[in-house]
């Protein structure tokens, strides 16, 4: 029965018609290409600019080596678990740069590198996988939220923490990193939702790498892009090729620019892939075939600007040993760091809980420390 | 005891700029139970902000405005209503100041309104303290007077951890006496006060109980009980020495909520009471307690609710010998 034939259909129910109605916003504007957006490979990467090129080409290899030493650190018992980037590290080398020194980076759990491309000591922005404390640094200090394991529950805070500088008159623009997974999360959308009427200066990147664990984008979401997400809340959204790191950079400087700017918060989807298994724990063979990896392993972020900069004259083979030679120093200084016992004191278990300690606390830590005295003395 | 806590957050506005108010309804119409009402318009909207309807949002955004030194107090409407942002609050709120090992404290104050006793549909009765008291890291207020009202909004507000402040909303329209223009000096959080003294046996109780259990006290006169009524006013931290020295003098209590017995608040007391009295106790420690079930529709909550016939009734069950 088409709507035609429905009874009534096509008789006026109404005896005065509804007051006129128009959308808030033209949505138009806020949609994102069809296609990710590229600069690597494309005439659009005549005007790169070769300093900021090279360093970006030094991260990568660099956040790559990190990588690999990060997860040789889990074979070895000195990590509990590592969530590895690799095929990622566009995305995290990329958000790190695009920030101010005064901004704030909110990163997930998979997001060590990024935090680490911002600054933070690697052996600090490993506590939290080493498991000797939950975070190994002040904040503050960095402007880098404590890595978060709940998924998508730091895109509030970034949205809570750009409104509160801009209340306070200060420019701070606030990142927030989020995996395609994170985006089915209520927080998720209370965020951009959030950040989008309240115009805050956020910028929210999610990495698409393809799966939630096991879980493939196609079952975790109907709609055509996460991109497309944003025009539901009157955001612009953006759509960008996770590998280059080019391109990455420059959507991202972009948001981050108009946020800045007082022009509100901008949703960015950067298709990638997580090459690697979600940790070290997971086998991912059960779910996806290697033809697929493969394909993506051919579109590497870290070759992908190789051969950009090689062909255009930007690095040299001195330029690229270069940059290994000092991702191999950062990891033979990581691992001699790590392979330190980390010092524990059990008395900490009852420090920070509160300000102040509650009396319960206080008769706890007692009990705890006559345990620890009588293990000492047996 | 409405306008006591509207009180208590106008004058921590107008002490500290980095005070903000946030919640459904908070702004143009002074909340729905009118608890914030004149804020916005006395400090603007921007720290007394109508957020959208989203309790995980609200107390999420909360938490970067903290972190961002700000201090915001949030309202959850009702009780109910703040079960979607129990994730923020376990997961960040209560964990922030332990996960970074100190370095950032999160002082948020997040007003509940909560508990029956009003006639309110399915959502808008449930007494969820347990659950806060339950969850390491927060602080868990709630007053049963106005004074307490104020002044213990004040201190959860000047607090640098998170307090979760129970309003018991059957309250909001106590007809008490109050000197808005001299607050008398209250103790802060964290200490509890005998209300009324007695001999013969101590009701220990909070927040909407209280005066249930002073009008009950008042009744058992005429069967020839003396009691003694403690208020918690502070269920995190527990002031234990309050409790146990009221107790050891009577040397028989009765635990008097709202909320499920089960688990409940009163399930935590009458153990620390057998732990550190035992010797003192002339008979078993009771609870009087709402029954464990789901809230009941409005027409039958006087059964659910604890009621002085109730409480009489328990407070003679402590005639051991007998």
């Amino acid at each position: 029965m088409t709507v035609q034939e429905l009874p009534g259909a096509g008789a006026s129910h109404r005896s005065t018609p509804p007051p006129a109605w128009r959308p808030r916003t033209d949505a138009a504007p806020l949609l994102p290409d069809p296609e990710p957006y590229r600069v690597l490979g494309t005439p659009a990467a005549e005007k790169l600019d070769p300093e900021l090129m090279r360093r970006c080409y030094a991260e990568l290899v660099r956040g790559r080596r990190y990588n690999a030493q990060a997860t040789a650190l889990t074979r070895q018992g000195r990590l509990a678990v590592y969530p590895s980037t690799v095929g990622q590290e566009a995305c995290e080398i990329a958000a790190a740069l695009v920030l101010e020194e005064q901004d704030w980076l909110f990163p997930s759990y998979r997001d060590t590198l990024a935090a680490v491309a911002r600054g933070l000591d690697p052996v600090q922005a490993l506590t939290l996988l080493r498991g000797d404390w939950h975070t190994g640094y002040d904040p503050r200090e960095y402007r880098i939220a404590p890595l978060c394991t709940p998924l998508a529950t730091q895109l509030p805070h970034a949205v809570g923490l750009a409104h509160a500088a801009r209340l306070r008159g200060d420019d701070v623009v606030a990142l927030a990193l989020v995996g395609d997974g994170g985006t089915s999360e209520g927080d998720f959308h209370e965020a951009l939702n959030f950040a989008a009427v309240w115009q805050a200066p956020v910028v929210f990147l999610v990495q698409n790498n393809g799966f939630a664990i096991s879980v493939p984008l196609a079952k975790q979401t109907a709609a055509p892009t996460l991109a497309h997400k944003a025009v539901g809340y009157g955001m612009p959204g953006r759509l960008v090729d996770g590998n280059d790191i080019a391109a990455v950079h420059e959507v991202l400087s972009d948001a981050v620019r108009r946020a800045r700017a007082g022009g509100g918060p901008t949703l960015i989807e950067a298709v990638t892939y997580r090459i690697e298994a979600h940790t070290n724990a997971d086998d991912a063979t059960r779910y996806r075939g290697d033809a697929e990896v493969e394909a993506w392993k051919a579109h590497d972020p870290v070759e992908l600007l190789e051969r950009e900069l090689t062909a255009r004259g930007m690095l040299d083979e001195a330029g690229i040993r270069e940059a290994k030679e000092a991702a191999e120093a950062m990891a033979a200084t990581l691992r001699d760091r790590m392979n330190a016992e980390p010092v524990l004191d059990p008395m900490d278990l009852f420090e920070n809980v509160y300000a102040e300690q509650t009396g319960r606390l206080r008769e706890q830590a007692e009990m705890l420390r006559a345990e620890l005295d009588a293990e000492e003395q047996s | 005891m409405a306008q006591a806590l509207q009180r208590a957050m106008r004058d921590a506005m107008a002490q500290d700029p980095t005070v903000h108010v946030m919640g459904e309804d908070v702004g143009t119409l002074g909340g729905v139970f009118r608890i914030t009402d004149g804020l916005a318009k006395e400090f603007g909207e921007e720290r007394c902000t109508d957020t959208p309807l989203a309790e995980a949002g609200i107390l999420g955004a909360a938490v970067g405005m903290a972190m961002y030194g700000l201090r915001p107090v949030v309202e959850m409407q009702f009780d109910a209503f703040a079960y979607p942002a129990f994730e923020q609050l376990i997961s960040h709120v209560a964990k922030m100041r332990n996960r970074t090992r100190g370095a950032m404290p999160l002082p948020i104050t997040i007003r509940v309104p909560y508990g029956g006793g009003i006639g309110g549909v399915e959502h808008h009765s449930d007494s969820s303290e347990a659950y806060y008291a339950a969850t390491p890291g927060l602080h868990v207020v709630t007053p049963a007077t106005v004074e307490d009202a104020y002044g213990l909004l004040r201190a959860s507000i000047a607090s640098d951890d998170p307090v979760v402040f129970l309003e018991p909303k059957r309250l909001y329209w106590s007809k008490a006496q109050w000197d808005p223009a001299a607050p008398a000096a209250v103790p802060g959080i964290g200490k509890a006060l005998v209300r009324r003294t007695g001999a013969s046996a101590t009701l220990i109780t909070y927040g909407p109980s209280l005066p249930v259990c002073l009008e009950a006290a008042e009744a058992a006169r005429e069967e020839g009980w003396d009691l003694e009524v403690v208020d918690l006013r502070s269920l995190v931290p527990f002031d234990e020495e309050t409790v146990m020295a009221s107790v050891r003098r009577t040397g028989r209590a009765v635990v008097v909520h709202e909320a499920n017995g089960f688990a409940g608040p009163g399930a935590e007391i009458v153990a620390r009471i057998q732990e550190k009295c035992f010797h003192h106790l002339e008979a078993p420690v009771l609870r009087v307690t709402g029954f464990d079930i789901p809230y009941p529709p409005p027409m039958l909550e006087k059964h659910h609710l604890p009621g002085v016939d109730r409480i009489l009734d328990t407070v003679a069950r402590l005639q051991w010998e007998n």
